[in-house]
């Protein structure tokens, strides 16, 4: 932008005083130049394929669509359809639970080891990166594994916790019992999630510096009070992040749920994810498969939404 | 972007690196972006994932593409992605030649208009077993013919019965008091799946059908004693609690672990049963209700069918002749012996009987079975997830059989 800093000649005042006026015009469309790639590219594989998806929800969207390219409109007909089948109310009832407890869970653990690695002790890195393996698996495969582990007569689980006089010989029904599946399947998932939230968090940990640390110690402060006051308002916006992106792989389950359950037993593992699945891929029914698929989407929407808003206040604060 | 039309002789006008290009950045999935197709080859879309298989098939191909002057290629998916894969083909018009589905998704291909008639392409269907007919057609149109067929039987461990001192049972009495005895230690009597998924569908239906129970009408009161058997095997303890999420897969796997004595299971588990040397095996029929009555297995397999091509009927007539090949006796008696599945043309159905005596049961089943979309047609997926829920909450004691049923009932006719 050199035609702004150099000098304009005193005779030609009027010239670069319209110059000057289009300047930023032109900054302002360079801008846009920059932008609009990543517009394009937004808009091509993000907003269309919501757009369909909203609008194939009010759509009779079947195999026949595929071959004729009619996709008649039908109104709330799937909408109701979908609302009034009991599977879909339970899966929300279980897509909540599994996601609350995966959380939890996750979190939980993830906070409590990383604040035990942030200490430097022999073998500290090393099962670190051992805690990182459950990350490293292909989910179906931990999910088949676990499937093993889980079983009730043969199952590992059962097996180590009848030794230990733990449970009868029965064994516990881990994935045989509707009361007791759905807590399976969010323990195994607990499981896979630990090493990401652990990551993270050390990474947070890692960024507060040690002197608020020494200064807490100088006042006279016990481990709790210095984890309440400094580890935990210090790490606010790591968390945010760990727990919204968790949220958003959480809530959308389906891999997990199909290789340990397939949903089952007696659809207690069902949620919104598996119900997609089964609605468009296994029925055919694209349109009310949309439908539970723009569930999913408003209720992440909303989490984003809640995550921004968190942000923003941050950056008002000056973090 | 005209260039992208429908057509599929525009060939020349726009250089195919282009178009390749277009089609890669732009537009995956509009028409007319599939590769041009060579006159001279026959398309198949399978599920012949597997080396052997694929191997095997391409064998069979080319020995009827060759006299006919015809390449066949194949492009394989897993089983549980033709119906997609085939979906998306279709709205690209790029389909194959030949379509080869499972036998239960046929209804909803056939109904979308987009199959040609196998006799409108010269497909000789005569002389095939009813059940294996029924398998292939849509409202009384025959829309895909199977080379082979599977269904299911009872498979048991003979050194276990022999040394019990009972026969292989042919009724449910003689079934619950069999695998009872049959139980001790490790072993189970009994191992069936009851997944809530296809497999499970799959094996609960030889039970719902000898019962006298029907699909269209899922609480009429006749297949309750089907379930009640199931729940019964399971409260006795002759059965593990876990069968409600054992794929057909893990019911092999306990067998040959020798975990259970008897099973459920199919054909296509013959080769994973011979390579094993652990456990001696024979094949019954599945036992029924009562004495005497024939039991009704259900029919399954893959069909194939001719997608219409109104560019280029040509095509379609090619892959009729292939079609025809296929199945004549001689190719169809290998291929059954190639998959341990039987042949659908009743003739090399009895010549499979005899030449593998120890499959002579699958044979003798299949001439019974029963198709599972004959009745329900485009239906099915419904039904079968609404059989699957009936029979996951009775085993879990959710439900009484009767409740059960009627429930299910309710989900099938809400869905349709």
């Amino acid at each position: 932008m050199t035609t702004i800093t150099s000098p304009a000649p005193a005779s030609g005042a009027a010239e670069a005083k319209s110059a000057a006026g289009r300047a930023p015009l032109r900054r302002g469309l360079l801008r846009w130049l920059f932008v609009a790639p990543a517009l394009a590219y937004m808009a091509l594989f993000f907003g269309y394929p919501l757009v369909r998806n909203i609008v194939m929800s009010f759509q009779h969207y079947t195999p026949k669509t595929y071959f004729t390219g009619e996709a008649p409109f039908n109104g709330l007909d799937n909408w109701r359809a979908v609302f009034a089948n009991e599977l879909f109310t339970d899966a929300l009832w279980h897509t909540a639970l599994f996601t609350v407890g995966s959380l939890l869970g996750q979190f939980t653990i993830g906070l409590t080891l990383a604040v035990f690695f942030s200490r430097r002790f022999r073998l500290s890195g090393f099962v670190r990166a051992v805690l990182l393996l459950p990350w490293l698996v292909p989910m179906v495969v931990s999910a088949v594994v676990w499937r093993r582990i889980l079983d009730q007569d043969h199952g590992m689980l059962n097996t180590a916790l009848h030794a230990v006089g733990l449970v009868p010989q029965d064994g516990v029904p881990w994935l045989s019992s509707p009361g007791v599946a759905l807590l399976s399947a969010v323990l195994v998932n607990i499981w896979i999630g630990i090493p990401f939230n652990m990551v993270i968090l050390y990474g947070g940990l890692q960024e507060i510096p040690r002197e608020l640390y020494e200064a807490a110690s100088l006042d006279g402060s016990g481990p709790w009070r210095t984890f309440r006051s400094i580890t935990l308002p210090m790490l606010r916006p790591v968390i945010t992040v760990v727990l919204v992106l968790g949220f958003m792989s959480t809530v959308k389950i389906l891999d997990l749920i199909l290789a340990l359950t397939s949903g089952g037993p007696a659809d207690s593992t069902q949620t919104l994810g598996t119900v997609t699945y089964q609605l468009s891929f296994l029925q055919l029914d694209f349109g009310q498969g949309a439908v539970v698929g723009n569930v999913l989407i408003l209720i992440s929407a909303v989490f984003a939404v809640l995550y921004l808003r968190a942000n923003r206040a941050d950056f008002g604060k000056g973090k | 972007m005209p260039f992208l039309g429908r057509s599929r002789t525009g060939r020349g006008r726009v250089p195919a690196f282009a178009v390749t290009l277009a089609c890669v950045i732009v537009a995956p999935g509009l028409a007319g972006c599939a590769a041009e197709p060579d006159p001279g080859t026959v398309t198949v879309l399978n599920s012949a994932t597997d080396t052997a298989e694929h191997t095997a098939n391409q064998r069979f191909f080319d020995r009827c593409g060759k006299p006919l002057g015809l390449r066949v290629e194949q492009i394989s998916v897993p089983a549980d992605q033709i119906a997609s894969k085939a979906l998306r083909m279709a709205s690209s018009d790029s389909l194959t030649d030949i379509l080869e589905l499972d036998g239960s998704e046929l209804p909803q291909f056939a109904q979308t208009e987009g199959l040609r008639p196998l006799d409108a392409v010269g497909v000789d269907t005569s002389g095939l077993s009813a059940s294996a007919k029924s398998l292939g057609s849509y409202d009384g149109t025959q829309y895909g013919i199977a080379r082979s067929v599977n269904s299911l039987a009872l498979i048991y461990n003979t050194e276990l019965l022999k040394d019990a001192g009972i026969a292989p049972p042919t009724t449910w009495k003689e079934l619950r008091a069999a695998a009872r005895k049959l139980t001790a230690g490790d072993t189970y009597g009994m191992a069936f799946s009851a997944s809530p998924n296809a497999d499970g569908v799959y094996q609960f239906l030889p039970f719902f059908w000898s019962a006298g129970g029907d699909e269209a009408e899922i609480d009429s009161g006749k297949g309750e004693a089907a379930l009640q058997l199931w729940k019964d095997l399971v409260a006795d303890g002759s059965a593990s609690r876990s069968v409600v999420n054992w794929n057909q897969q893990d019911v092999n796997d306990q067998f040959v672990a020798g975990r259970a004595a008897m099973m459920i299971n199919g054909p296509w588990q013959v080769p994973v049963l011979s390579a094993q040397k652990n456990v001696d095996w024979a094949v019954a029929s599945i036992p029924v209700p009562e004495a005497g009555k024939p039991a009704v297995p259900p029919i399954g397999g893959t069909v194939m069918a001719v997608p219409k091509n109104d560019d280029d009927p040509a095509r379609e007539k090619n892959a009729g002749k292939v079609l025809n090949c296929l199945n004549s006796e001689k190719n169809q008696l290998q291929w059954g012996e190639s998959v341990n599945n039987v042949p659908t043309r009743a003739t090399a159905a009895q010549a499979y009987a005899k030449q593998n005596p120890k499959l002579a049961a699958f044979a003798e089943l299949v001439t019974t079975a029963r198709s599972r979309t004959a009745k329900v047609g485009t239906g099915w997926p419904v039904v079968g997830d609404a059989l699957a829920g009936a029979f996951q909450s009775v085993l879990t004691g959710r439900t009484s059989p009767e409740q059960a049923l009627h429930r299910a009932q309710q989900q099938a006719s809400a869905g349709k």
